[in-house]
């Protein structure tokens, strides 16, 4: 899904900031989100994609900068007055009302009628597979019901943009897993903008058309998935999203004559045996294992390599056994395995 | 079966003896005044305390029934209640409802200073009242009385309506705005019933501290008599001595029922907060 810059966006940031004393959560941020597309920001604890997330839903108000919903200019206006809502990381539902009662509160402020309001939340909840529910309240459910009820709340008000704040994080993994589908199906079938909060890279790779690395309060780079992981353009964004190895600019100026950064994915590495030639073209660099985890598909074996640190080094179980831990061995990959990032 | 299981459960929470009849001794010390007040009401004889009673009468119910002095005491101390109670719930519930939501330096401090008249002597209360009405130069009226008591009725508001609060989560509130509720919707859709419960008990509980207090009283009023201040009259002038019992029964029916209604909604508060809808 393309961002076309001619429509207007779903979600722009100008210049935005938001300062808390002088700490400046969110500092100068642009952004901008294209209609109908799964959106994730990511980040670290305290890297403000959560404050993003607030001044877009009209929780908190920038202190400098412009917002814009649509193309509507949204600075100064209550959470009440946008055409968003939000999935609450703690869901957040109304402990003293029903399933049903709480996916209607919205149509219910809004003043639809009674008739009406329970057909559409009837409706909401079939389509997150929780007929039967409707009578039950919040503290009878599990946490994934409660999620699915959160969800048919907000999606009843058919918002322009569905804000979701860490949506699958209160979940155990293989909840988590099913509900990533869930989400990324019915993005597609309802062709509502999502723009969601995560701070678990896999979770945003896996589901986002379009990932913002957030980091202190910056974005760090935005791109799709596949972008970051394999071109990521500053030296958090490898290590962050991809777990990537990053090679100092002096190493990599022997190699490219460039004084800038690098990064190497652990799977584009091989490991030879000490002594053995490199392939034809193939850069080399001489280590030492350190230590060898078996992650099931891969070994992931850690280095000390002499010129480059630590290198991480990601060793299909398919191709026999890794090396044993203390062995001497050399790592190669190719000249174009090696991502320039920007110089710092 | 059954039975044999039930015997093995019973063992570990039997107390001990000597603890049984100390907690007797300690429940029997702080009722069987009580149970004197309420055998002495139907007493026949009505100038001494003799014992056993040497007759038992519902006459004095009937003389406590023709008494306007009884039921114009009894009227004023409603309304004094009443009144005090409406304006703790509406002043306490909006202190809790701001300390419990901002945090700014001095919060603890603001905290305390709103909980301590309940810990304040009530004679010093009365003292520190009755010299401020005086320096405003305020005649002592029913006002007084009512302003008196909201004093104290607001801390035992306060503190029902601040614990239920921090146990409300800050995103239920945000949750009814992104849903489109204003802050008036919001307070009485989302608010209002998830507090209900501990508001009323807090009233409750303020409606029996100010219908029996006296010592504050004291200070605050001016010709006004309460019906607590009715009977410290009636002891120590004594015309009917079985009336005052008899009155005294009605105090503890109004004081106690309150009281044990205001506890059995905090206990269950999350069950009763649920079927308020």
């Amino acid at each position: 899904m393309d961002p076309s810059p001619a429509a207007a966006s779903a979600v722009r940031f100008r210049g935005v900031s938001r300062a808390f004393g002088a700490v400046k959560a969110v500092d100068g941020v642009d952004l901008d989100v294209a209609a109908g597309e799964f959106f994730a920001m990511l980040g670290p604890s305290g890297s403000g994609k959560t404050t993003c997330l607030r001044l877009i839903a009209g929780f908190d108000q920038p202190t400098a900068g412009h917002i814009e919903i649509f193309g509507e200019a949204v600075e100064g206006a209550p959470a009440y007055r946008r055409p968003v809502n939000t999935v609450f990381q703690d869901y957040a539902l109304f402990p003293h009302m029903s399933v049903l009662d709480n996916v209607c509160y919205g149509l219910m402020i809004r003043g639809v009628g009674k008739a009406e309001r329970r057909k559409t939340g009837a409706e909401a909840l079939k389509l997150v597979k929780l007929v039967g529910m409707e009578g039950r309240k919040p503290g009878e459910l599990s946490g994934g019901q409660r999620q699915r009820v959160a969800l048919a709340r907000a999606l009843v008000m058919r918002p322009k943009v569905l804000l979701l704040d860490e949506p699958l994080g209160a979940l155990d993994l293989k909840l988590r897993e099913a509900m990533q589908g869930e989400l990324k199906s019915l993005q597609h079938a309802l062709g509502v903008t999502f723009v969601f909060v995560t701070h678990d890279q896999g979770e945003a790779l896996s589901m986002a058309d379009r990932v913002a690395v957030f980091n202190h309060g910056r974005i760090e780079q935005v791109g799709t998935p596949k972008d970051i992981y394999e071109r990521p353009r500053t030296r958090f964004v490898a290590d962050f999203v991809g777990g990537s190895n990053v090679i100092e600019p002096a190493l990599v100026r022997r190699w490219t004559g460039l004084d800038r950064p690098a990064s190497l994915r652990p799977e584009k590495i091989v490991l030879l045996a000490d002594g053995a030639a490199a392939p034809e073209g193939a850069l080399g660099i001489e280590g030492r294992v350190d230590e060898v985890l078996f992650h099931g598909a891969v070994y992931r074996v850690e280095l000390t390599a002499s010129e480059a640190g630590r290198l991480v080094v990601s060793v299909p179980a398919s191709t026999g056994e890794p090396p044993s831990e203390g062995a001497p061995v050399r790592a190669a990959f190719a000249r174009d395995a090696l991502h320039l990032m920007e110089a710092e | 079966m059954p039975s044999d299981a039930r015997k093995t459960v019973k063992k570990p929470g039997r107390s001990p003896l000597g603890l049984r009849l100390a907690a007797g001794a300690g429940l029997a010390f702080l009722h069987l005044p009580l149970a004197f007040i309420l055998l002495y009401a139907f007493s026949n004889e009505d100038k001494s305390f003799q014992f056993p009673p040497p007759g038992l009468t519902l006459r004095w119910f009937a003389v406590a029934w023709d008494r306007p002095d009884i039921w114009e005491a009894l009227a004023l101390s409603i309304r004094v209640a009443l009144l005090s109670t409406g304006l703790a719930i509406l002043l306490g519930t909006l202190a809790a409802a701001a300390l419990s939501r901002a945090r700014f330096f001095g919060r603890e401090a603001i905290s305390l200073l709103f909980i301590l008249p309940i810990a304040l002597p009530g004679i010093v209360t009365g003292i520190a009242l009755r010299s401020a009405f005086n320096l405003m130069t305020m005649p002592f009226s029913f006002w007084t009385i009512v302003l008196g008591h909201a004093t104290f009725c607001i801390v035992v508001v306060y503190n029902n309506a601040v614990a239920r609060f921090r146990r409300l989560s800050p995103s239920l509130i945000e949750a009814s705005m992104d849903l489109g509720a204003d802050g008036f919707q919001t307070f009485r859709h989302v608010l209002l019933p998830s507090i209900g419960t501990s508001l009323l008990a807090g009233g409750l509980l303020a409606f029996a501290l100010s219908f029996d207090e006296v010592i504050v009283t004291t200070f605050t009023a001016g010709q006004q008599r309460t019906l607590p201040i009715w009977m410290l009259g009636e002891l120590i002038r004594p015309h009917q001595r079985p009336v005052t019992n008899v009155v005294a029964v009605a105090v503890i029916a109004v004081t106690a029922l309150p009281i044990l209604a205001a506890y059995y909604l905090t206990r269950e508060g999350e069950h009763v907060a649920g079927a308020g809808k």
